[in-house]
């Protein structure tokens, strides 16, 4: 077994080398039905439901292009800066293998949709609250296919089930333009934000919506030319992406080392054993015979059509950060949480539409909100999301605004929120229903105070001999007295005018 | 004797069911005895299904007699080449590897030819995914050509062109990529018409090359070849390369009083293989044009030789890809014993296909080769821009082109079956039709001395089968070549 020189050791090591890594990136795209025929396509449906007789390959059928694919393509190629092709063109890339039922994949070889652009990462900060660097990783191109079945392999035999198979697929494809596992992460992560934004794609890894290949290499520092690649397969959860690239990072980085030779292939990452294991090597690489698909016109975008897809992009999720920082001067961690999230975020201004208080609301999203959602979900399971939440933005928006108008008091407030979560009906509905408003009759809360000063000489005492704090002992038993309902400040006025 | 109901055309079925002289299960029954009686010596049929056919012709009758007949088609039998996907029928194209596959669905044309009230009749045999031009490339048995049983009826759509000849269907379904509706149709002495690339659905074809198949009628006449294309042609949401094309009334073009054409004759593309008697045949239906008052143009198409090359380059290399799905893995002949997937890949095509489907695949997936993609595959393709623009530049001056259909007329079995080039250039003709996408239409326009008959073939700009049929409908009535029918 290869022992890999893990902390002190490992940090020469990459200061003496540069990793340099591409990432292919496979991406479901959420349609209803599949790429080139009618079938639906879901995710965990019993094994071959989703076919008909075009999926299956049977003798005589053909492929039928799905517009709705295409412009879903072309928003993440205008998303991401790309150069949109002005025809969409079409590829057989012919290859055997069961999981293929036509054994050649419909795809797009010389003429991809989407050519270039680039894709802006955010990388670790010094520490969490503090943002860290922004850069863009650069794209070579994106292009549309169908996807294969799946295979499931036994003892003898090996199944196949072909619900996957002609899904709509974009194959995302970067330069060889990120160095730290780091970076790839992030970039991975950014293209989740936007696709989900979008509603390009749910970018499920463990529904394989994201699926993701790296080609990887090294070279010393300062060397221009790149290294000998590993194509490294097998990253199916960001973990996964993370630690398996730091692996074969360090794995090329040894071998250089001890003067071996890096050798072009293909190896696949073992979470389990948490190292990477050659699958093939280049020799045994297919000449997939491409060649244009005879079935199906190329088909013409137009500039119309662009524009008009252009104008559907939701704002990408580092330019609202931006507007959040600079228009609302929001704390960085705050809009880190938000940003990301298109509902939550769209939650968020629309509450801050109805109460004009944009730190107050992200005080109570970022911090309150997310709790209970997180608290409410089955354990193990993720977070309930903002459009399961009972509280409508409106209603957030209102109680924001009678906490602001000293209605009723902070206090108050998080219990009114609670019961808000509970049944989904207004804070001043709450407010009213359980007589929570601050007292606004000083006669009443007078009396109240005089009769607490009267049961509590020894802190009057306190007071008098010019112990100050004394006063909060008065004060904690009119509030207790009052349920919490009184205003604090008046509370605080008007004791202090008794005990004058 | 009055004449059989089996010699009979659509256009005179029709009548006489219109006329309730004959049910269509009268009908359909002539041809179903026909067919038994004459089978053994044809062999036209790969699968004959007389229950299924007759049911489908009382079901006819009974809509006439509620009154809801749905117009020419309706109770007729048509025969459909084995090519072409018909529900819960067998789809075998004649090849071993299919062997056992019924299809569930149904073709586009089937289903219009059901929506006509077509009584589909039997699998017509053919050479093995439509390769080939003798039917002698069927994996199942051999079809003899009605006029001289010692002869091949051409191919591949030979089952089809043999069935029609023979008087055991009216009319049949055959699928041209090279010639394979019109050769066939010329060597059995009737009528057949490969349409526009695009004018007639491929969804339910089984594919041999894709950019250049094509589904069309082979009949007895010019007017049923109308009636047959009318009730299937025209746009296919499920195919993507059909055209949104209005579908003309192509009986009435028949109709329409004869025109001044002017007709345009290839000459210098004759060439040294053609035959001396199809040769004096295509002359004199050149004179007969002439003294119906066209003008006749002498035209080159100097890239038309090549068509044959560029041909085996494009439709093997498309072929290549399509075949790639008989694979042993769902539907298709799976070898009993073997080892793992790989060997189970080679040992089930190996045993499924024939030797000229093994020869196409290997030649299609070598000009798709990575190194020698450019210099065949889009170097073919460059040379069929330059056929295209021949025929543009030839229908700048002309209506229509006239040449033979084949060389020769139907070659003995076995004559040419060793030789695959002698076999190849049996379609010089037709070849170029197919890559420059245009319509062909072929009819029967004599007799060689020992009794084969010899086609004459009209191309036209695309979308022209109007103008075509109407220009061989004008041959037809002055001829009685299409009324000759074969002693068996």
């Amino acid at each position: 077994m290869t022992i890999i020189p893990g902390g002190l050791c490992s940090k020469i090591f990459l200061m003496e080398f540069e990793a340099v890594i591409g990432l292919e990136v496979h991406v479901q795209l959420k349609t209803r039905s599949k790429m080139f025929t009618r079938a639906a396509y879901r995710y965990g449906e019993p094994p071959n439901t989703l076919t008909n007789p075009t999926v299956l390959a049977l003798p005589g059928t053909l492929p039928v292009m799905n517009a709705e694919a295409i412009r879903k393509s072309i928003k993440v190629g205008l998303m991401f800066g790309c150069k949109i092709a002005e025809t969409c063109k079409w590829d057989r890339k012919n290859y055997f293998y069961p999981d293929s039922p036509k054994n050649y994949q419909i795809s797009q070889y010389d003429q991809p949709l989407c050519l270039g652009g680039g894709v802006e990462i955010e990388l670790p900060g010094p520490s969490r609250n503090i943002m860290g660097a922004h850069r863009v990783v650069q794209l070579t191109r994106i292009h549309l296919e169908e996807d294969v079945g799946k295979l499931t392999h036994f003892l003898n035999d090996s199944l196949v089930d072909y619900n996957r198979a002609g899904a709509p697929l974009i194959e995302i494809v970067s330069e060889p333009d990120m160095h730290s596992p780091d970076e790839v992460f992030a970039y991975l992560t950014t293209l989740r934000t936007c696709l989900i934004a979008a509603g390009i794609s749910d970018c499920d890894m463990e529904k394989g919506q994201l699926r993701c290949d790296a080609n990887i290499s090294v070279r010393p520092h300062g060397e221009t030319k790149l290294g000998t690649k590993v194509e490294l397969k097998n990253l199916n959860s960001f973990s996964g992406v993370r630690n398996g690239t730091e692996f074969e990072i360090k794995r090329q980085i040894q071998c250089v080392q001890k003067g071996e030779r890096i050798i072009q292939e293909t190896r696949r990452w073992d979470a389990q054993l948490g190292l990477t294991q050659s699958m093939r090597s280049k020799e045994q690489a297919h000449d997939y015979r491409y060649f244009p698909d005879p079935d199906l016109m190329p088909v013409r975008t137009t500039p119309e059509q662009i524009e008009k897809l252009r104008a559907e992009l939701p704002e990408l999720p580092f330019d609202k950060q931006r507007r959040y920082l600079k228009d609302w001067e929001l704390p960085y961690t705050i809009t880190s949480v938000i940003c990301p999230d298109r509902e939550l975020s769209e939650y968020f201004e629309a509450t801050v539409a109805v109460c004009g208080q944009p730190k107050a609301v992200a005080n109570y999203i970022a911090n309150d909100l997310l709790r209970e959602l997180a608290a409410a979900a089955p354990s193990g399971e993720s977070p309930l999301t903002v459009s399961q939440c009972k509280i409508t933005a409106a209603a957030l928006g209102g109680l924001v605004k009678i906490i602001e108008a000293g209605v009723i008091s902070k206090q108050i407030a998080k219990d009114v929120f609670l019961e808000m979560f509970r049944t989904g009906d207004e804070a001043e509905a709450i407010v009213d229903r359980k007589g929570l408003r601050v007292q606004a009759d000083t006669g009443e809360l007078e009396k109240i105070c005089a009769e607490i000063i009267a049961a509590n000489p020894k802190p009057v005492e306190q007071y008098k001999a010019g112990k100050l704090t004394a006063i909060n002992a008065l004060k904690g038993q009119v509030m207790k007295q009052t349920k919490g309902q009184a205003n604090p400040a008046t509370v605080d006025e008007v004791l202090k005018k008794l005990l004058a | 004797m009055p004449e059989p109901l089996h010699s009979m055309t659509i256009a005179e079925l029709g009548r006489r069911l219109a006329a309730k002289q004959a049910s269509s299960e009268e009908v359909t029954r002539a041809f179903v005895e026909r067919s038994r009686a004459v089978e053994p010596k044809v062999g036209a049929f790969l699968h004959r299904d007389e229950d299924d056919a007759l049911a489908q012709a009382r079901a006819a009758d009974q809509r006439r007699a509620a009154g809801q007949t749905r117009g020419p088609l309706d109770g007729v039998p048509i025969g459909i080449k084995d090519v072409v996907a018909v529900k819960g029928q067998p789809l075998t194209c004649a090849s071993k590897i299919l062997k056992k596959f019924i299809s569930p669905y149904d073709a586009t044309v089937i289903e219009r030819l059901r929506a006509a009230g077509a009584v589909l009749w039997g699998r017509l045999n053919m050479d093995e995914f439509a390769m080939g031009s003798s039917t002698e490339n069927s994996a199942y048995q051999t079809t003899s050509n009605p006029w001289d049983l010692s002869r091949i009826p051409g191919g591949s759509s030979g089952g089809s062109a043999a069935a029609v000849a023979a008087g055991e269907a009216p009319a049949a379904l055959g699928s041209d990529t090279g010639g394979s509706i019109r050769q066939p149709a010329s060597l059995c002495g009737i009528v057949g018409l490969k349409p526009t690339y695009g004018v007639v659905s491929r969804y339910g074809l089984v594919a041999f090359a894709s950019s250049l198949d094509q589904i069309g009628p082979m009949t007895r006449t010019t007017e049923d070849a109308a009636l047959l294309l009318q009730s299937f042609a025209g746009h296919d949401p499920r195919d993507s390369t059909s055209l949104k094309q209005p579908v003309p009334d192509y009986t009435a073009a028949l109709a329409a009083p004869p025109k001044p054409w002017t007709i345009g004759v290839p000459r210098d593309f004759f060439g040294a293989g053609l035959d001396a008697e199809v040769r004096a045949s295509i002359e004199s239906a050149i004179e007969f044009y002439k003294s119906r008052g066209c003008k006749i143009v002498d035209i080159t198409l100097p890239h038309a030789d090549l068509g044959l090359p560029v041909y085996y380059i494009i439709a093997t290399a498309e072929a290549s890809s399509n075949l790639a799905r008989y694979d042993g893995v769902r539907y298709t002949h799976r070898s009993p014993e073997t080892t793992d997937v790989l060997n189970m890949y080679f040992k089930s095509r190996a045993e499924g296909f024939g030797p000229e489907v093994k020869r196409r695949i290997i030649l299609g997936t070598y000009v798709l080769s990575s190194g020698y993609y450019d210099a065949y595959y889009l170097r073919a393709q460059k040379v069929r821009t330059l056929i295209r623009r021949d025929f543009e530049n030839a229908f700048q001056q002309v209506d229509a082109i006239l040449t033979p259909t084949a060389p020769t007329a139907a070659f003995k079995r076995g004559e040419k079956s060793d030789d695959p080039l002698a076999m190849y250039l049996s379609d010089i003709y037709t070849i170029s039709v197919n890559l420059a996408g245009l319509p062909g239409l072929s009819l029967p326009c004599g007799f060689t001395k020992s009794n084969l008959p010899i086609g004459l073939q009209l191309i036209g700009r695309p979308f022209a089968e109007a103008d075509l049929l109407a220009l061989g409908h004008l041959f037809e009535t002055a001829h009685d070549y299409h009324s000759r029918r074969a002693l068996l």
